[in-house]
């Protein structure tokens, strides 16, 4: 069996796994990327549109230039990468085990992990949907594979169930592919992804977004022929009467995505109800040396967010190697932090006491949309250390907080943490 | 409100348009009252500027692919290296759908050049190696 011995390997290729391997190289650390694809690069390889690189380069650049200028730095960096390989397992004693169709079985000796294996789509299996099991069910990232890699159309006239900015961008793409988008559906009662993607991607080609409703049957039996779409209640239940039918020869989901964290379950890390791993604020796992970015650890808005969060993990990966590696550290002393109203997950899960004197970058995503709100963290014993005013959250934009706790005075004895968004108390009310 | 004067080639009549610029989503009303740009319901000055370069030359960056014979891949992503006007966004996607290129391929090539007259380039927005 091929063997490699190296720092620090990377699980994953993509936007957050070069970046983090970059950072890695440039410690002079040796690191080795595995890459499950043909090409280094991953779905913002697929994602054509622009959008992309103003935090991270103040320009304003399509998915695949984005990464280029990743896959170009990790070129002249000479950083290594094995292609068409397929991590099958890894360890807690940082034993990577992968396969590839040269090599056979590999075994890499790794004194640090990163993961950074990314996301993957809901399918029509997590959301229920009645009906025969026809051909022409996408979802809508893999649809954008077809036409924007691949240069397939999977069909003519479409639906498309959400709407994220997936479903939303791929509506225009194929547009402009000379297909016939019949509607976009969306069960929440407001559009789930960006603004901007709502005019530029369907008010501009004028397609009519349902929202509200959701999709009750599916029509056909070998492909496709068409969808019923129902009117929900407040408890998603279908409205008896409300039904429309629209004839379509594919349909695509754009109904959310899951961070693909089956090797992360199964090395005995411990998994937050969200679906990523839970980390510290160091993005540490609760596996010494092994570390997660980018959407394998919580599904980001915007590929800058990812690549931020993915230099964070590489330069807390060498650090690790660098100070901690195979020092006996003891039971660390930590703060949990907990999602309170209205948030749907915080990250990071834990805080380490001995960084209470450094920033601790905080992540969230409300649950619904919210106008004129306080955000406030709360600890153990109810007393309020931080609030913000903000003027608008959606669940579609993730809230990033800089936070010294230190400087906010938080108890040293300090056990929990609450993160909150509550609606203003009406002294609060003004204009901001 | 606010009224802008002197325009040259104003569209006539009124537009709603729901401005991009944040996550608030104004909803901005654009109306030309004789050659004098009326525009109301933004709540910022970008807002205002969007609105009305909306209402006057709506444009947008292009982004598809293109057909390429001996690449690593079947398509190359490609963008337009300017805004290109609303309207004419149809023409160009029928001009790039007719072109077949040929790898290798470099990020930032210029694919086709002066597109429809206007300053505006197609170019490459990825390298793509050749394969035989």
């Amino acid at each position: 069996m091929k063997k490699y011995e190296v720092d620090v390997v990377v699980i994953g290729g993509g936007s957050a796994g070069l970046a983090a391997a970059i950072v890695v190289k440039k410690a002079d650390l040796n690191v080795l990327i595995i890459e499950r694809d043909k090409e280094l690069g991953g779905i913002t390889l697929q994602c054509i549109h622009n959008g992309f690189g103003l935090h991270e380069f103040e320009e304003e650049l399509t998915g695949p230039e984005y990464v280029q200028k990743f896959i170009n730095e990790a070129r002249d960096l000479n950083i290594p990468y094995l292609l068409d390989t397929m991590v099958i397992e890894f360890t807690p004693n940082k034993t990577v085990y992968a396969v590839n169709n040269k090599e056979g079985l590999i075994e890499i000796n790794a004194n640090a992990i990163i993961l950074a294996m990314g996301c993957r789509e809901r399918t029509r299996g997590a959301i229920n949907i009645p009906g025969f099991r026809p051909s022409g069910i996408f979802t809508a990232g893999q649809a954008q594979r077809f036409v924007n890699i691949e240069g397939y159309l999977p069909g003519r006239t479409f639906v498309i169930l959400g709407s994220g900015d997936i479903g939303m961008i791929m509506a225009r793409r194929l547009t402009w592919e000379g297909c016939e988008v019949k509607a976009v559906v969306e069960i929440q009662p407001y559009v789930s992804g960006l603004i901007r993607n709502q005019v530029q991607c369907l008010e501009d080609y004028g397609i009519p977004l349902i929202t509200g409703y959701t999709i009750t049957k599916i029509h056909g039996k070998d492909r496709i022929k068409g969808v019923t779409i129902s009117k929900v209640d407040h408890n998603f239940d279908r409205i008896i009467g409300s039904d429309k039918f629209f004839e379509c020869d594919t349909l695509l989901l754009s109904v959310g995505l899951i961070p693909e964290n089956e090797l992360t379950r199964e090395s005995g890390a411990e998994i937050s109800q969200m679906g990523g791993p839970v980390v510290d604020n160091n993005l540490e796992t609760t596996i010494d040396g092994v570390f997660a970015c980018g959407n394998v650890l919580q599904v980001h808005d915007l590929v800058d967010l990812v690549t931020a969060e993915a230099k964070r993990a590489g330069l807390n990966a060498t650090e690790y190697i660098k100070e901690r590696y195979g020092k006996e550290i003891g039971k660390k002393l930590r703060i949990k932090c907990e999602a309170g109203e209205n948030v749907n997950y915080i990250k990071p899960d834990l805080i380490n006491k001995t960084d209470l004197l450094n920033d601790i970058i905080f992540t969230f995503r409300v649950k619904v949309p919210e106008r004129r709100i306080l955000i406030q963290i709360r600890d153990n014993k109810n007393k309020v250390i931080y609030k913000k005013k903000r003027r608008y959250v959606i669940p579609s934009e993730m809230i990033e907080l800089k936070l010294n706790l230190n400087k906010l005075n938080i108890d040293s004895d300090s056990t929990n943490l609450v993160v909150e968004v509550i609606p203003r108390p009406e002294v609060l009310i003004e204009k901001d | 409100m606010s009224t802008i004067n002197n325009e040259k080639n104003l569209p006539e009549g009124s537009k709603e348009i729901r401005c991009i610029v944040c996550p608030t989503g104004c909803l901005v009303h654009v109306e030309n009252v004789n050659g004098e740009l009326i525009i109301e319901g933004h709540s910022c000055k970008r807002g205002e500027e969007y609105a009305r370069e909306e209402f006057v030359a709506p444009k947008r960056i292009l982004t598809t692919t293109m057909r390429v014979e001996n690449g690593f891949l079947p398509l190359i992503p490609v963008r337009s290296d300017k805004a290109i006007p609303k309207e004419r966004l149809k023409e160009t996607l029928k001009l790039i759908a007719k072109t077949k290129l040929k790898a290798p391929i470099k990020m930032g090539d210029i694919l086709l050049e002066k597109v429809l007259g206007l300053e505006i380039n197609i170019i490459a927005s990825r390298d793509l190696i050749e394969v035989r």
